[in-house]
């Protein structure tokens, strides 16, 4: 160890222990100054360059409102006391995104013009709920979330109905209001 | 034999400028306690497995695409075209598993043997540190499968951390990169795996050794031998230099038969069982999937579905906070005293409490008898002497239980879903009218069926679960029934109580 310390470059006569003058403002004068540059320079580059880093690390870009309005065909399409299962694409789809570009819903017409439009994820942890036509029932296969055909919590571990989507009717197309992953807070 | 002359002059010289030679000597040759034995193996082969998985992550990025839109058939390319890549996916896979499977075993030993003592406290939090950061590469990993058990596995992480106050919604950003899991989810997961947790990894794994080097390795505890920090270190030290012998070659030598006999086992393990998936595309809007997490984590997958609903959104959140503090601070509620695990009962039982509940609850995840069975009600049969003799109507009860999903949750004869209970003995438990009130009403955690089936149709289902009575129950043991055909001739009870 003796002979790395050697080595270490001495400054301004102070061979034997470099740091004896430093005391926390980093001593007097010339050293003082430099020491305060040093430290003040330091200070403004780190934070000019931490705001692109930590702009990108904590915003990850999700739009205030990343909702838009979807057209899910045709509402006529949709036939009273049927639940039928809908693809879409996601508005805020990118060229990376593949198959995840895409999403589901279940259309429940209740009457002509009447709709809810459930989100394919449970409120339990977003697992996909199946929906079983013959026992008017969605399902859960993660851990066995049940609803009833209008949503409605029928038993299992969710703490809450199936999210819906808000529907609309423009010029006879049913459009769903989506682009969000539903979560319990938000809804979808 | 001597080294050459111009060699031992280079190392010489090398040392000299770098001292790096020294250090590594040091190292190498440090005393280590003689009892240290087969117990002290477990870490080396922690090590060993993360050096493995360094030398095949970085192989797998030369292959992989990272990209939402091409990850999956990337990963195909590489277990089918690219020579010995399947091999290679393998290796990456089994190693991970057999990594986090040595770190849990060496985990336990320190506990056990209370290693994380005086003066070993910062040893044990590195520790813990790196037991997280293995974690989450494991997890990490999994979602570099992109498939769909990586896809919904991230909507389960997603709705988790959405249930924190306040945070939650920006949480849920910052894991998934944007509004929903798209390719910015997949990019950001893979700078974590290949590059934020292997740093950590590494940096903490460099630490986790300086601390082992610099407290030494324990001793084998001894029962009546209570660390004392007054006098711990001196004594340790008087001990090792008397009885201590070198770590190369007198304690290596079980770590290399140790870690030479678990790598070919990995090799053996990976050729004969291949790589894991990819499984199914990502695509979220193909629902007939079974979201299930890998053997490590279906205990928390478990946890998942057996957490009581009014209490799950606080222990989700407040669980992982505990159980990190706990092991961090473990050291400092306990940093002295007896070592010997016959001396400390309860660590003893907290331990063995902690392994069977893990073990069960991983037995669970893995069977997941809450899961329903979703394609239970078309595919599963129904068993012959449950049809046999039986009227129009019980038969269209029969054919009811299959229509109306019933089969998903709830099995007969041993097949179908188990999260509600096995109707082969229904009619045991319940009456007509009982029944009929169950189906239509529900409760107990099965949804009522009032509004869904039509009172014919509950008529007859009731008429069919009213013959389950067990007395019709098939052998289980193939050849059993005919040992006892009276009974499965005879009219059966069940006709009679087929009549309300």
């Amino acid at each position: 160890m003796s002979d790395h310390e050697a080595q270490t470059p001495a400054t301004e006569g102070d061979a034997a222990n470099p740091c004896e003058n430093c005391e926390a403002n980093g001593g007097k004068g010339r050293r003082g100054f430099l020491f305060a540059a040093g430290t003040t320079l330091l200070t403004v580059g780190g934070g000019l360059a931490a705001v692109p880093i930590v702009t990108v690390a904590i915003d990850p870009g999700e739009a205030p409102n990343p909702n838009r309005w979807i057209s899910l065909g045709k509402a006529s399409n949709f036939k009273p006391d049927q639940t039928v299962f809908v693809k879409f694409i996601m508005p805020w789809s990118s060229p990376t995104d593949g198959e995840t570009n895409q999403n589901a819903c279940y259309v429940r017409c209740v009457e002509p013009g009447k709709f809810q439009v459930f989100a394919i994820n449970c409120a339990h942890l977003g697992c996909p709920v199946e929906w079983f036509a013959q026992s008017r029932l969605f399902m859960c296969p993660c851990h066995g979330g049940v609803y009833y055909e209008d949503g409605s919590r029928a038993s299992g571990p969710p703490p809450r109905g199936l999210f819906e989507y808000e529907w609309r009717i423009t010029d006879g197309n049913l459009e769903v209001f989506a682009g969000r992953l539903p979560g319990l807070q938000e809804g979808p | 034999m001597r080294m050459p002359r111009f060699l031992s002059r280079s190392a010489a010289m090398i040392d000299d400028r770098t001292g790096l030679i020294t250090a590594t000597q040091g190292a190498m040759y440090h005393r280590v306690p003689r009892n240290a034995k087969w117990w002290y193996v477990f870490g080396s082969a922690t090590l060993m497995f993360f050096i493995i998985q360094l030398v095949t992550g970085v192989l797998l990025t030369t292959l992989y695409v990272p990209s939402a839109a091409e990850a999956y058939s990337s990963l195909v390319y590489i277990d089918e075209k690219v020579p010995g890549g399947w091999m290679l996916r393998a290796l990456h896979g089994w190693s991970s598993n057999a990594m986090c499977v040595m770190m849990l075993i060496h985990m336990t030993q320190v506990f056990l043997h209370g290693t994380y003592k005086y003066p070993r406290e910062l040893t044990w939090v590195a520790g813990t540190l790196l037991c997280l950061t293995t974690l989450a590469l494991a997890f990490t990993g999994q979602v570099m499968r992109w498939d769909s058990n990586a896809y919904w596995g991230l909507g389960i992480g997603a709705a988790i951390v959405d249930r924190a106050p306040f945070i939650g919604n920006w949480l849920r950003a910052i894991v998934l990169g944007g509004p929903d899991i798209s390719g910015a989810t997949l990019s950001r997961f893979f700078a974590l795996h290949v590059f934020i947790l292997p740093g950590a990894a590494i940096a903490l794994i460099g630490l986790h050794l300086m601390l082992v080097l610099k407290n030494g390795i324990s001793e084998m505890p001894k029962p009546g031998a209570p660390v004392e920090p007054e006098t711990y270190r001196e004594e340790y030290h008087a001990r090792i230099k008397k009885t201590g012998v070198p770590f190369f070659p007198d304690a290596a030598r079980r770590d290399m038969v140790f870690c030479g006999a678990m790598l070919i086992v990995l090799i053996g393990i990976a050729a004969w069982f291949g790589p894991f998936g990819p499984g199914p595309v990502p695509d979220p809007t193909i629902i007939e999937v079974s979201p299930k997490p890998d053997t490590l984590f279906l205990w928390i997958f478990a946890v998942l579905a057996l957490l009581p609903p009014n209490t799950e959104t606080f222990l989700l959140l407040a669980g992982p906070p505990v159980i990190i503090g706990f092991l961090a601070a473990l050291p400092f509620i306990s940093p002295t005293g007896e070592r010997a695990p016959s001396r400390r009962p309860l660590s003893v039982v907290i331990l063995v409490a902690i392994v069977t509940a893990l073990g069960v609850l991983t037995v669970l995840g893995e069977y997941e008898p809450w899961s329903p069975r979703m394609r239970a009600w078309t595919s599963d049969t129904t068993p012959v002497e449950y049809v046999k003799h039986r009227s129009p109507l019980e038969l269209q009860g029969a054919l009811q239980l299959q229509y109306a999903q019933c089969r998903n949750c709830h099995s007969i004869g041993g097949i179908g879903g188990k999260r509600g209970p096995a109707l082969d003995a229904v009619a045991t438990r319940l009456s007509w009218d009982q029944l009929v009130r169950q189906i239509q009403q529900g409760g107990g955690n099965m949804p009522a069926y009032g509004k869904n089936l039509s009172s014919a149709e509950v008529e007859a289902l009731v008429a069919f679960l009213s013959t389950l009575d067990d007395q019709a129950q098939p052998a289980l043991i193939p050849g059993a029934m005919e040992a006892q055909p009276a009974r499965d001739e005879s009219p059966t009870v069940a006709d009679a109580s087929a009549a309300p």
